[in-house]
């Protein structure tokens, strides 16, 4: 038999995090449908909640979907990433993850590959859920709809990342992860005025929500979505946006470093 | 204890005085405790000892997992503290677990782990094909890692360890859990990975007849120290012993050959332990019976690392094996 070559040679943060991304990503192109099966609870939301809304604001479909519609991409983009903490977690269990650390890899690289993966999932299933929008009244504007999936793509990145910091931070203890998750998740969805106005709620829940990074984004989508480039709130969200990545990447990396 | 090892050049491990202690419900618990090992190129070492003696614990501060409290170690030719990405790159790792991702697929994974090791794309998909034939998982290459059998997890855990052919493989409990068939399997293809590539083998096992059978060498840890280090054969030969078993045809018989010839009396059985037993049993019948007590049957038994075991700490690793099933190291905690 004759030798193949193989031998280890250094790599940068770059070669690393596009080796830790290829290997999170397999899964989804091996098994797309996974990612269609995620898609069931904001269909229902979109299917079940959206006619009791139209309903409710008396006001015509079209118009309705237009405000909630964007909403759901946000819903998309919270509940795929806040979850993806709960695959690290697997894997520090069976011992993949220990077998990442024992490889060369940049620790900086484990964290961002992996929440550099979430983009994927999160811009198929956004989009999916606009198009389903469509024949129902929905009027979609192609340049809106790119940049609002990159702005979620940014939150989801930065919040994937926290989700995996989570799950560094529990280890062993699966029931810690998921109660955190439960306790913010419905929380922060709620306050962002995702699924209902929050302008009707008492005080205290509008200064909940000014303090929730989440409703700068909802209202961010919404204006994109619509093709309005220019209203206040796409700056707003932008920023939630950056900040929400920008914190997450730097807990997870600090987490993923401690790693044991 | 301390074995002689053939000069500095061509060493593996290298440790000198490693301690890790943890905390633990306010007092300290030192789960490693002034290690020295050294392992040379192409020796296959068994590290054996009861759970939570420390035997994980040292081999994650060997491989850069876990750093030490004190002590040095210089691993493949890098200093696990100041090049812990040196080390990373010339050794493979086996851990206690298993390494493939679960919804992963078998022959992905290893195109992953060659990516990891920064091996090129023909490179790695050639050594993966290689190593899936080898290893026996062509069956299984396509298919979820979840799908597969404990023995084809544990193979493809090798398998995974050997993408970038490390001088020097680390083992951690590798045949645990298995089946006696697939445990045999396994250190078949252990076996062979040796004689073919010379590559050096470090494992932790708490079965006897492994390290028994398959290693040169016997480090017994106990307590986070090592505690004996040679020859299972050495071993056995300096703590143990072989054991000669006599039955009389009555007790006092018994306890009059125990008194001539220096062995315990139970009933009408003696024990007597004897260097070079198959060669004494003779003498002793003979002796025994120019004294007027008949042995009326005789039995001479070959020690076991288990009776080296008990000779160095006064207990016996099958004993310990029962009580520590639900204790697990601290650092697996």
């Amino acid at each position: 038999m004759t030798t193949i070559d193989a031998t280890a040679r250094p790599t940068g943060f770059l070669r690393d995090t596009a080796s830790v991304f290829v290997r999170e990503s397999r899964p989804l192109v091996r098994d797309p449908f996974s990612v269609i099966f995620s898609l069931v609870q904001p269909l229902v939301f979109l299917g079940l909640f959206g006619p009791l809304l139209i309903g409710a604001s008396g006001g015509d479909a079209a118009g309705t979907l237009q405000w909630f519609v964007p909403g759901i991409l946000v819903m998309v983009a919270l509940f795929g990433t806040a979850s993806t903490g709960a695959n690290l977690l697997f894997e520090m269990q069976t011992g993949s993850h220990e077998r990442t650390l024992v490889a060369p890899l940049s620790r900086s690289a484990l964290l961002v590959g992996r929440a550099l993966k979430e983009v994927v999932p999160l811009v198929i299933q956004g989009t999916i859920v606009v198009l389903v929008a469509v024949p129902f009244g929905f009027s979609l504007d192609v340049p809106g709809l790119v940049a609002g999936l990159a702005v979620l793509a940014v939150f989801g990145i930065g919040f994937g990342a926290l989700s995996y910091t989570l799950a560094l931070a529990c280890r062993n203890r699966d029931w810690m992860f998921w109660m955190v998750h439960q306790t913010l998740l419905f929380p922060l969805m709620i306050l962002s005025g995702m699924l209902l106005p929050l302008e009707d709620g008492p005080a205290w829940m509008q200064v909940a929500a000014a303090i929730n990074p989440l409703s700068y984004i909802v209202g961010a989508e919404r204006a994109l979505l619509a093709g309005d480039f220019g209203a206040p709130a796409v700056i707003g969200g932008v920023i939630a946006a950056a900040v929400t990545c920008a914190i997450g990447v730097v807990v997870g990396v600090r987490a993923m470093k401690r790693a044991r | 204890m301390a074995r002689k090892t053939a000069g500095m050049t061509n060493q593996m491990i290298s440790a000198q005085g490693l301690t890790k202690t943890f905390p633990a419900k306010g007092k300290v618990v030192e789960a490693v405790r002034s290690v020295d090992l050294e392992v040379g190129a192409g020796e296959l070492v068994a590290f054996l000892g009861p759970n939570g003696a420390g035997k994980s614990t040292t081999l994650r501060m060997l491989t850069t997992l876990l750093p030490p409290t004190s002590g040095d170690a210089i691993v493949a030719g890098s200093d696990i503290r100041r090049d812990p990405a040196g080390v990373r790159r010339r050794i493979g790792y086996v851990g206690q677990g298993s390494s493939g991702g679960h919804t992963q697929r078998v022959r992905d994974e290893l195109h992953a782990q060659g990516s990891f090791y920064g091996m090129g794309r023909r490179e790695t998909r050639a050594r993966a094909a290689e190593l899936i034939e080898s290893l026996e998982l062509g069956q299984v290459a396509g298919r979820q890692v979840q799908s597969l059998s404990g023995g084809q997890k544990r193979r493809l855990d090798i398998a995974l360890g050997l993408i970038h052919r490390p001088e020097l493989l680390f083992l951690d409990e590798p045949s645990t859990g298995l089946d006696p068939h697939s445990r045999a399997n396994l250190w078949e293809h252990i076996v062979d990975l040796r004689r073919e590539t010379g590559t050096t083998i470090f494992l932790t096992t708490h079965y006897l007849d492994e390290a028994d059978q398959l290693a040169e060498r016997v480090m017994v840890m106990d307590h986070g120290q090592v505690i004996a280090d040679d020859t299972a054969w050495a071993l056995k030969e300096s703590l143990a012993g072989d054991r000669v078993s006599l039955t009389f045809e009555t007790a006092a018989d018994a306890a009059a050959a125990a008194a001539r010839i220096g062995g315990a009396a139970s009933g009408q059985v003696v024990t007597v332990t004897a260097p070079g037993g198959d060669r004494a049993l003779p003498r002793y019948i003979r002796s025994l019976g120019d004294a007027g007590l008949d042995v009326t049957a005789a039995t001479h038994r070959q020690p076991t690392l288990d009776d080296v075991f008990l000779a160095l700490t006064g207990r016996t690793l099958r004993e310990e094996a029962a009580h520590a099933e639900a204790s697990a190291e601290p650092a697996l905690a």
